[in-house]
């Protein structure tokens, strides 16, 4: 019954995105406003099919309907509730049911908050989100269809994928990634609307377009971050980030949308960079496509655990045909997209934006020519290549250093020409900064160049970044004569754009310096040890092995070590790595302990153990510092939020916007959730070797 | 809305089937199979001692007894690759015991190489599965494991009479395909007998390749 | 005329910072993880420890080998796993390759000698980072390229956009 409510749901919602699209295009191009009326009810119905269709998905993993071909898959009576819902995105049929309801909602969000818009720029952008739905509507009803019928009727299945039922994580970060993600092709149906509407040439839905990318942005930055957490908190390696594909993908739009949050201002400020705008939107909405074709295609190994079929063929099609449809939309545009520029100086921010640009797409470039580059050597050299993590740190290490530097240069330039003067202000207390960095750095034994020049470059952005506000501050006490933090608080609501986006760039900050801190630093140590054996770790901190201990849970068996943590051979905690053994998988799922203080965390990862409990391996590592990377990322997000705040009314700075679209709002109050970001499924750390199937 | 088609078609050409291309291709690429640069090459020498002597008395060895690569030369040589916890490992089992003893009269040597496992283990397993035509060896720390590139268990070697890999099988072994390489390589080069009796060994082998 | 002047002096500036960034990074993207000071350094102690004993150190008795041992572990890529280094991976083929690496070192073999064995056994594959050679060099190069085209670009838009203009309305 379920299963013909869901099944039925989607094929209606198929069947209305096709007559949206019709009825859309008709309407405009015969002049009849009730057709794009039409339409736009198409998308609300498409929305209330595909919330039934999820919801009926929900009932069936919560009831354990397992004639239903992905509760089969996924569900298990010994999964508990909460991880029986989260597997709705566990597996690929669901994850792309849960991408059309995300995208269905943003569809009737866009085009209520919009729907009296004059023109033709929302009905086209509805036109683009529809034929956007309908392939996902395509595939739901085909190769990742989810209700298909199991008999006989299973009585249990395999539950969910052990790494993802392992962290409550795997709650919060794929709907993050998928608002994210998701999101970005709001923008790109703008920018379509734009497009085929001629209001391309008008500034307006630059500033539409950048509202709704900035909410994605920070829904995709928080997804970032809370994916690095999972896998530092999950796979037990200790490290957050490995490169890997699925990471990669998440990566490459979130780099290209920053590029493009940036360039915006340059156009709503001076008119110029209106074709590369477009360009920037809709690459970072083909970078979505590509990023899950390449996850879901198994055409790149990677951790990611989807498995394939003809699914990848379909996302070829699709890539095929929104990147050539791209392509001539915008190619068949650019003559009138040209933008003649002009700069009063060299020495402006809209030069620091043009350098910021560059390098964004540089590094863009890195990742997708790195992440496909074993293709090409495969397809041209016939040779099997691996591009892995050594590979992306020598050369993205570089531009994120450059950036920084950027980041503390842009908010210090004023726009159109900075005075020498101005220069000598602004760069005298962070240039003193930045090479105390370096003093102190090489008097404290550093000898790695870029991770002083990322530490000093940091300090650099970061006192960039922070006299901005106590400059405007004071500039606020001097003449309304308010007390400090009152002018910091009205300086910030003045104008909080601005204000905000210097907050998300203090998060970053924060990010950049944890990362190289924990990277510099970071020191491992691993021993077989007895009960009751001692382990020195690193200075005054030792490690003692107390016991093994072990426990049933309906799911899986617990193995766990109870270790003491030694100041000066003083006591001063307990922690307890973890070995999970789940009934459906033969490998064992790791579940490090974590303990952390500010100054950064001691991980320990139970490796292995015999079975009388006589001997465990385990690996202490110290993270200096990585608490501050998920900060950096709630950070992030704050200023996101405040940044994409509607501007109140007595102080009007989107000037010439029709109609504040909330969503940014609505970002904002999601947008703290704690976490954020990226792969959906993570490694496989295979203890014994694999063996060969079929 | 005036469109420039000449500059739509150039980027389309230009850019879009390029990447396209590019993708399909890798559509026709299992990015899990690995090619091995070994077959061609000198197959490794290892040295490595019995710790089950094989049923088939033409290839029983006796235990602590110590087979050497090298003094092979001439033979056509099957290094298997095998452990008790895989599972793959029982599909292949039966299927290449037979094919050992059907091939030993005609001088092919086999040899399982135990990987990561215990030897009690192996023994247990051998015993369930109703023993082995031919001898097991141990292989601590996984030497000669990693000196074959070894991905994962089971993978199978052929080395043939001029000591190179004629073939790697990855995965369980369909002796179907196990007998028509054998059968070419003792065509193709002549018996298989160790070097120093009369065997000319000199017509090009078949181009061994990885996988089947 | 001193206004031009001053831009140009700043457009220079510009250029050059950019050419130093740009060209700092890639030094080393030719080569290969190893760097041959450090061979020649560490090997002679390696060499000496075989010397008097044919045993290999265990981890923690010789802090110059661990430090050689990890560089390469880090750059090798373990074969059952996804994409991680066996430097980073518990698996128990990570493990032996581990200790393989850290047994040839021991026994005098340079970065470049372990890394090659690895290779020969494994294909190119094996390596997380490419060698710079051949097709390969596209990956290391052609983003240099990008960013010192890029940068050219930016260089002359900018200049041509602040030429003193009639004042258009753009």
């Amino acid at each position: 019954m379920t299963r013909v409510l869901g099944l039925a749901a989607v094929w209606m919602a198929l069947v209305m995105s096709v007559y949206g699209i019709g009825a859309a295009v008709m309407g405009l191009t015969r002049r009849r406003p009730s057709l794009v009326a039409s339409a736009f009810q198409a998308v609300y119905v498409i929305f209330a099919l595909m919330t039934l269709a999820t919801g009926a998905m929900i009932y069936a993993l919560v009831t354990h309907d397992f004639s239903v071909d992905y509760v089969a898959q996924v569900g298990s009576r010994s999964t508990p509730l909460f991880y029986t819902i989260i597997s709705l995105w566990g597996a690929l049929e669901g994850s792309i049911l849960f991408w059309g309801w995300v995208l269905a909602m943003y569809s009737a969000v866009v085009v209520y908050l919009n729907r009296n818009r004059p023109g033709g720029l929302v009905p086209w952008s509805s036109v683009a989100l529809m034929t956007v739905s309908l392939y996902f509507f395509i595939l739901l009803v085909g190769p990742a269809n989810p209700w298909g019928l199991v008999s006989p009727v299973p009585f249990d299945g395999p539950g969910p994928n052990p790494l993802l039922q392992n962290h409550i994580l795997m709650g919060v970060h794929p709907p993050l990634l998928y608002l994210g993600y998701v999101g970005m092709t709001v923008p790109f149906a703008f920018a379509v609307g734009a497009l085929l509407s001629g209001e391309i040439h008008s500034g307006d839905w630059i500033k539409l377009t950048r509202r709704w990318t900035l909410s994605a942005w920070a829904f995709l930055s928080l997804a970032i971050i809370a994916g690095m957490w999972w896998s530092y908190e999950v796979l037990g390696w200790g490290g957050y980030w490995a490169w890997d594909p699925v990471e990669n993908a998440s990566f490459m739009p979130w780099l290209t949308a920053t590029a493009f949050l940036h360039s915006a201002m340059v156009q709503e400020r001076r008119g110029m960079l209106k074709l590369w705008n477009v360009n920037l939107i809709v690459s970072t909405f083909l970078l979505t496509i590509l990023g899950t074709f390449l996850t879901r295609s198994g055409i790149i190994s990677s951790v990611h655990a989807f498995t394939t079929g003809t699914i990848g063929y379909y996302f070829l099609a699709f890539m095929a045909f929104c990147l050539i449809t791209s392509l001539v939309l915008v190619g068949g545009n650019s003559e009138g997209l040209r933008s003649e520029g002009h700069l009063d100086s060299a020495a402006s921010r809209e030069t620091v934006f043009l350098f910021n640009n560059l390098f964004l797409t540089g590094f863009t470039f890195v990742v997708v020519f790195g992440t496909l580059f074993p293709l090409l050597a495969d397809l041209f050299n016939g040779s099997q290549v691996t591009i892995g993590a050594p590979f992306f740190n020598k050369m993205t290490i570089p531009i994120c250093v450059a950036l920084l530097f950027l980041m503390g240069v842009g908010p210090s330039l004023p726009w159109k020409a900075a005075s020498r003067e101005q220069l000598r202000q602004a760069f005298l207390l962070p240039g003193g900064t930045a090479l105390a960095i370096v003093a102190l750095s090489l008097a404290l034994g550093m000898r790695d160049v870029y991770g002083i020049a990322a530490f000093s470059l940091a300090g650099f952005a970061l006192v960039c970044n922070l006299r901005e506000y106590a400059v405007g501050a004071q500039a606020r006490v001097r003449a309304h004569n308010e007390a400090f933090p009152v002018a910091l608080a009205r300086l910030v609501t003045s104008n909080r754009r601005r204000y905000g986006g210097y907050l998300a760039h203090l998060g970053i900050i924060m990010v950049a310096a944890a990362v190289t801190a924990s990277s510099s630093f970071r020191f491992e140590r691993d021993a077989t040890l007895k009960p009751g054996e001692t382990m020195a770790v690193k200075g005054d901190l030792s490690v003692r092995f107390v016991q093994m201990w072990g426990r049933d849970e309906p799911q899986r068996e617990v193995v766990g070590a109870d270790v003491e943590i030694l100041r000066d051979g003083e006591v001063v905690g307990t922690m307890d790595p973890r070995m999970n053994f789940y009934k459906a998988q033969q490998q064992p799922v790791p579940t490090p302990a974590v303990r952390s203080r500010p100054t950064g965390d001691v991980y320990i990862n139970l490796m292995a153990f015999t079975q009388d409990g006589q001997s465990a391996t385990i690996k202490v590592i110290l993270e200096p510092f990585v608490p501050w990377i998920w900060v950096g990322g709630l950070v992030i997000a704050l200023g996101a939020v405040v940044s994409a705040w509607p501007q109140s009314k007595r102080a009007p700075r989107a000037v010439g916007y029709v109609r504040p679209v909330s969503t940014g709002a609505r970002g904002g109050a999601d947008a703290t959730f704690p976490g954020a970001a990226v792969p959906m499924q993570q490694m496989q750390q295979a203890p014994t070797l694999p063996t060969h199937t079929g | 809305m005036a469109m420039n088609w000449k500059r739509a078609l150039l980027l389309t050409a230009g850019v879009g089937v390029p990447t396209i291309a590019l993708l399909s291709f890798g559509m026709t690429r299992d990015p899990r199979q690995i090619n091995s640069p070994l077959p061609g090459r000198d197959a490794p020498a290892f040295t490595r001692g019995v710790f089950a002597t094989g049923a088939d008395p033409m290839l029983r060895m006796e235990v602590g007894d110590t087979v050497r690569m090298a003094e092979h030369r001439g033979e056509i040589v099957v290094v298997n690759f095998w452990a008790s916890w895989c599972l793959e490992c029982r599909v292949e089992h039966e299927g290449l015991s037979m094919t050992a003893s059907e091939y030993a009269p005609d001088g092919v040597k086999f040899f399982g190489l135990l990987y990561n496992d215990k030897e009690e283990a192996g023994l247990r397993w051998l015993s369930q599965m109703g023993g082995q035509a031919y001898p097991a060896l141990s292989d601590p720390g996984a030497r000669v494991a990693i000196d074959y590139g070894l991905y994962g268990v089971p993978e199978t070697f052929v080395v043939d009479q001029r000591g190179q890999v004629a073939h790697k099988f990855v995965g369980a072994v369909n002796p179907a395909d196990m007998r028509v390489l054998l059968d070419s390589l003792l065509k193709a080069n002549g018996p298989s007998q160790p070097v120093g009796s009369d065997a000319p060994v000199s017509r090009t082998l078949p181009a061994g390749g990885d996988g089947s | 005329m001193i206004r031009r002047r001053a831009t140009r002096s700043r457009l220079t500036t510009i250029t050059l910072w950019a050419a130093v960034v740009l060209l700092a990074p890639w030094h080393g993207a030719g080569a290969q993880p190893a760097e041959p000071g450090v061979v020649g350094a560490t090997g002679n102690t390696a060499a000496g420890s075989l010397d008097g004993n044919t045993q290999t150190p265990l981890p923690g008795k010789d802090p110059v080998l661990d430090e050689r041992v990890k560089a390469v572990s880090k750059v090798l890529r373990c074969p059952v796993c996804q994409g991680e280094s066996i430097q980073d991976s518990p698996a128990d083929l990570a493990t032996q390759m581990k200790a393989l690496v850290r047994e040839q070192m021991a026994s005098g073999q340079s970065e470049e000698q372990v890394l090659d064995y690895f290779v020969a056994k494994y294909g190119q594959w094996i390596l997380l980072e490419p060698r710079a050679e051949g097709i390969n060099l596209l990956v290391y190069w052609l983003p240099v390229v990008f960013l010192v085209l890029g940068t050219g670009l930016i260089v002359v838009v900018v200049k041509k956009w602040t030429k003193p203009v009639p004042a258009t309305d753009v």
